[in-house]
């Protein structure tokens, strides 16, 4: 792996340290990013010290804990705490995952809690998701079709529901999109792999009529052409699906009405 | 600083319509060029301690000649498609960037010349 430099990690100053009550049985140590625009002052790293026994077993369980206990200004995004709304994705252990389904015991003695990588902060843990969502909105993901619309529903074969299957759950967390380094250069533009998995949940669809529109649309060196299969992203996905698959699927498509 | 929507600057200047001729000859070049790097670097481990005349006897030959063309076209060809992705990934300053994309055409144009032209003349030209 390249040595980076990241200035923004560079310039954090160590925050303040809250120990563990005596008498606490399990002690696990978080770390977690401050950043208060605010405040005119670099962010922060405060360490936490925490009886497990006093907090669930996840990772976001320890940041309510916090935030309950110990420090209420702590800011994160979270809701559902189980997988489902995708609200509270973040860097731990150097892993973009989701807070509510990483285990503490799965984490490194210290435990590192960052916000999503390269985007912007708002406050601690919540990043700036405006312009990730605006590209989602770019790619249209609704159904589109030109044939009127049926009185009854609009029928799909098994086979045909099937290929949706390893898109459609994808929850639009961002955590493999903030994983990709060509995201990360280049994210005005490339519309990383959150978007095109997204995208291509459409170009499958057997029900949507708009399947060379939404290719023409990707056909770009920098939307879709930035993925040099790095996968990243494949890795860091906590539903386990397979972004770098589907954007692969894509150039073959592309490939497939031009040869 | 721009008061341009979220979904206008996502949008940005559209789709350039391009990008699969790039990608498929990137690969295309890269599988000519296993064979064609194996059999190059096979026949110049068969003609170690060969004199000059033997070497030039073998490029003489049209297939090898047309070999060691393809050879070079596809691996500076490559390379071009390969630098070029590089540029784009990491340099962001627009004008530099075009002026690094149209240096390095040159410069893979003029080594892709040189070289088929070095080849050219011994297999074609005179003693």
């Amino acid at each position: 792996m390249r040595a980076m430099k990241l200035p923004i990690l560079e310039n954090i100053e160590a925050g303040k340290h809250l120990t563990a009550p005596t008498g606490a049985r399990r002690v696990k140590r978080f770390k977690v990013y401050r950043y208060d625009p605010d405040a005119s002052k670099p962010p922060q790293l405060d360490s936490f010290d925490i009886d497990l026994t006093r907090c669930g077993p996840m990772v976001l369980d320890a940041l309510i804990y916090i935030k309950n206990e110990l420090d209420a200004t702590l800011t994160f995004r979270r809701s559902c705490r189980e997988g489902v709304c995708g609200s509270c994705a973040m860097n731990i252990d150097g892993s973009n995952t989701l807070a509510c389904t990483k285990a503490i015991d799965d984490a490194e003695i210290d435990v590192s809690v960052y916000p999503l990588p390269h985007l912007p902060v708002i406050k601690d843990l919540v990043p700036d998701m405006t312009h990730f969502y605006a590209q989602y909105a770019s790619i249209k993901p609704w159904l589109q079709a030109d044939t009127p619309p049926p009185t009854r529903e609009r029928l799909q074969t098994k086979e045909d529901r099937a290929q949706l299957d390893g898109l459609y759950e994808c929850i639009l967390c961002a955590c493999c999109s903030t994983s990709c380094p060509s995201y990360w250069w280049s994210g005005d533009r490339y519309l990383g792999p959150a978007i095109l998995l997204q995208a291509y949940r459409w170009i499958v669809d057997s029900r949507d009529e708009n399947t060379g529109e939404r290719l023409d649309a990707l056909e770009d060196p920098y939307r879709l052409y930035r993925c040099h299969t790095i996968m990243n992203c494949t890795k860091a996905c906590p539903k386990g699906l397979n972004p770098a698959k589907a954007i692969g699927e894509i150039k073959k498509l592309l490939l497939t009405r031009a040869l | 600083m721009s008061l341009k929507t979220p979904l206008g600057r996502a949008r940005g200047l559209g789709s350039a319509k391009t990008g699969v001729s790039h990608w498929w000859w990137q690969r295309i070049t890269a599988v000519a060029l296993i064979p064609l790097s194996l059999w190059f670097a096979a026949s110049i481990i068969t003609m170690i301690g060969a004199d000059y005349d033997a070497v030039v006897t073998w490029i003489r030959s049209p297939i090898v000649a047309a070999f060691l063309i393809l050879l070079v076209v596809s691996l500076f060809y490559h390379a071009l498609l390969g630098v070029q992705v590089v540029i784009e990934d990491y340099v962001h300053n627009e004008g530099l960037k075009v002026a690094v994309l149209v240096g390095i055409q040159f410069i893979i144009s003029a080594l892709v010349l040189v070289a088929s032209i070095a080849i050219l003349r011994i297999a074609v030209g005179g003693t």
